[in-house]
């Protein structure tokens, strides 16, 4: 088991005729994933090569479902287009959509979550500006590299990329059964909630774990969450602790404003819901690895 | 990015909010021929991205072009909250205030949409009114594709009880500051107080935007770039496409991810804390692809700080292998050597990840004197820290 992602799951590229979209689908087929098509409007009909892998171009998201039965997408098309390219995904109403660019405006990430709900919420969106999700020897969509770590029994939600790969990397020997990157912009479409939730279904999963960031207050109402309904033992890290105030750490999302979006009023609010909470990232990891070996 | 108020002031004026009459100088004499067309009489408002200005003394009434000129004088060049006043408004004095409401837009994240929030007690930090009297601020959702149009203006203006007398203008400048916040892809939209004068009018007196910096491909805003508080470290980083803030300790910081980097500004702090209170100085995301260039790059900002001691390059090779970022560091310093840059402080780099080994290789080999490999995230800051605070 895993969440969202399986072996089954059929994977279609936005964008996958540029640059990063060729680089990732590259390695998104070296980790195993069912690649089926691309989709770009001015080559569709053609097919590009991938070490011996076809993989056809189509012209919209809806025939390429058609025609290969995609259920997930995963999008690379530069900022400028994204917002129209998500809700052409949800147009198409692919049950997965798993939106890797970054620097999208706001306004156009506003837009295209308020376009989802008026579409009935057919399409669970990952991201926008996230590293993607994976099921490790199952299927890899995005960026995270497949090679890290193995199947295993923890699942993982992120706002930060690189702190996901170094939280795997930690936690290699021990495995994951699904690792989702859900990105750190102010507006995202899969949150912290639904993928503690999720893993708290999932059989296979015996421990969360949850890293936060500065901003926002994601991590409160998680807390909350899992304060009545996660009965499984969660483990959390939350980066920028020495965050200055009004100064946004790097993703749009991370900036302390007022007395809001601290690192430390999350911590409490986690350590509260019974979550225990590492002051790095190494700590973290020994206190998962300390939970599941007892 | 935060604007002015004069920005502020302008934008609105643009998307036809009801505003007073003013202009932005950055010499006293100017406030003369401004203040004689305003009818001899302005108020002087220092023009600073902080809070609490009027009571700090960073506004004040002119009644006579001279008047405008000595407070021009006494404003320009004055320390608020740290903040340096390089700029002032000479502002039409408004008409006589009979009442001080509160409107805005923002982005409410927690909802993933937009947020209205208006009361008709304003003058004061919304926060302080939600705080004592939080029956007196409303707050309505606002659906990100249907916008505000007059009929939700006016659902706003009756959840808020704006007196019936102004509600039809009320309702008119919530539509146009909708525009406004909508057509500048702004994050926060703020007028505080809009005031109801004396004339029945209601003017815009003060306000707040923030704009969104991922939507700068779509706009003109170099004109409202503060580069004269830029720091000018960050300006060089900036101009190299570096994502770097500037922080007030002494260990240089260069990492990959921005989450990974803030999690290293931590680590680092703490393993400071045994060594006489070290710091981090700075915050540098060099992202993905780390080449030699960029680390050069990274590397010549962080070594350009007066106020590092030592630099801590901290990476987890995800898609980037670690060999490459391995060779971007000897590149790099190699590189900074030729352009006659002399490297003294003493780096630590942590390399993890994709080929590590490879990578830790590379550094050994090279045995440049000023490197220390340390292959544990919490050991390297600790050693970092122990640098710093060695110098």
């Amino acid at each position: 088991m895993a969440i969202w992602l399986n072996k089954d799951s059929k994977v279609i590229v936005q964008g996958m005729t540029g640059a990063t979209g060729m680089k990732h689908t590259k390695l998104m087929l070296g980790d195993g994933t069912n690649v089926v098509g691309g989709v770009n409007p001015r080559k569709a009909g053609q097919t590009v090569d991938f070490d011996g892998t076809e993989v056809p171009v189509f012209g919209t998201v809806k025939e390429a479902i058609e025609a290969t039965g995609a259920n997930v997408s995963v999008i690379f098309v530069p900022e400028k287009f994204t917002k129209d390219a998500v809700v052409e995904a949800i147009d198409a109403e692919i049950p997965l959509a798993v939106v890797i660019t970054e620097g999208i405006a706001v306004h156009d990430t506003a837009a295209f979550w308020a376009y989802a709900g008026k579409k009935g919420n057919k399409t669970r969106i990952i991201g926008p500006n996230c590293p993607g999700i994976i099921t490790p020897g199952q299927s890899n969509v995005g960026i995270i590299p497949g090679d890290i770590t193995k199947p295993g029994r923890i699942g993982l939600v992120s706002k930060s990329g690189t702190l996901t790969y170094q939280m795997m990397y930690e936690l290699r020997d021990i495995g994951f059964t699904t690792a989702v990157g859900i990105g750190g912009d102010p507006i995202i479409g899969t949150t912290h909630i639904d993928a503690l939730a999720a893993f708290q279904d999932d059989p296979e999963t015996d421990l969360i774990v949850m890293i936060g960031e500065i901003g926002g207050d994601a991590e409160e109402r998680a807390a909350a969450f899992i304060k009545e309904n996660v009965t499984k033992p969660v483990v959390g890290y939350v980066a920028g602790f020495t965050a200055p105030e009004g100064k946004t750490m790097g993703h749009a999302g991370a900036i302390v404003s007022g007395s809001s979006g601290t690192a430390q009023a999350k911590k409490e609010a986690l350590e509260a819901a019974g979550v225990k909470v590492g002051k790095t990232p190494t700590e973290t990891a020994k206190l998962a690895r300390e939970i599941l070996s007892a | 990015m935060d604007l002015f108020e004069y920005q502020a002031r302008d934008l609105f004026a643009k998307h036809d909010v009801p505003v007073l009459a003013g202009e932005v100088i950055d010499t006293p004499e100017a406030a003369r021929e401004i203040t004689e067309r305003l009818g001899g009489k302005s108020v002087v408002k220092a023009q600073v991205k902080v809070g609490g200005r009027g009571k700090a003394g960073g506004v004040k009434l002119a009644a006579t072009p001279d008047e405008a000129v000595a407070r021009a004088t006494d404003i320009l060049g004055m320390d608020i909250k740290g903040h340096t006043v390089h700029k002032v408004m000479i502002a039409e004095t408004a008409p006589e205030i009979l009442e001080e409401y509160y409107v805005s837009f923002l982005l409410d994240r927690a909802n993933r949409t937009f947020l209205s929030i208006a009361s008709v007690e304003g003058g004061m930090e919304i926060e302080e009114v939600a705080a004592t009297r939080p029956e007196a601020v409303a707050k309505i959702a606002i659906d990100a594709i249907d916008g505000v149009d007059e009929a939700k203006a006016r659902e706003i203006v009756e959840a808020a009880k704006f007196p019936a007398e102004v509600a039809d203008k009320v309702a008119n400048v919530l539509v146009k500051l909708w525009d406004t916040f909508i057509k500048s892809d702004a994050l926060l939209v703020e007028v505080n107080p809009l005031a109801k004068v004396a004339s029945g009018e209601v003017i815009a007196l003060d306000g707040k935007v923030s704009l969104d910096d991922n939507a700068e491909f779509r706009h003109d805003w170099d004109e409202l770039h503060d580069k004269a508080a830029a720091n000018p470290l960050e300006a060089a980083a900036k101009e190299k496409g570096l994502n770097y803030v500037k922080l007030d300790g002494e260990v240089g910081i260069i990492g990959n991810g921005a989450g990974l980097v803030m999690s290293t500004l931590d680590v680092v702090a703490y393993a400071g804390e045994k060594h006489g209170g070290v710091k981090p100085a700075n915050f540098l995301d060099i992202g993905g692809g780390a080449s030699a260039q960029v680390m050069a790059n990274g590397l010549e900002i962080i070594l350009g700080d007066p106020d590092v001691k030592s630099v801590f390059v901290n990476v987890f090779g995800g898609i980037t292998a670690c060999d490459e970022v391995a060779n971007g560091i000897v590149q790099a310093l190699k590189l900074l050597e030729d352009r006659g840059e002399k490297v003294e402080k003493p780096l630590v780099v942590r390399l993890d990840g994709n080929n590590a080994e490879l990578g830790r290789k590379i550094l050994t080999d090279a045995a440049h004197p000023l490197v220390q490999r340390v292959d544990t995230m919490d050991g390297a800051a600790d050693k970092a820290a122990e640098l710093a605070a060695a110098k």
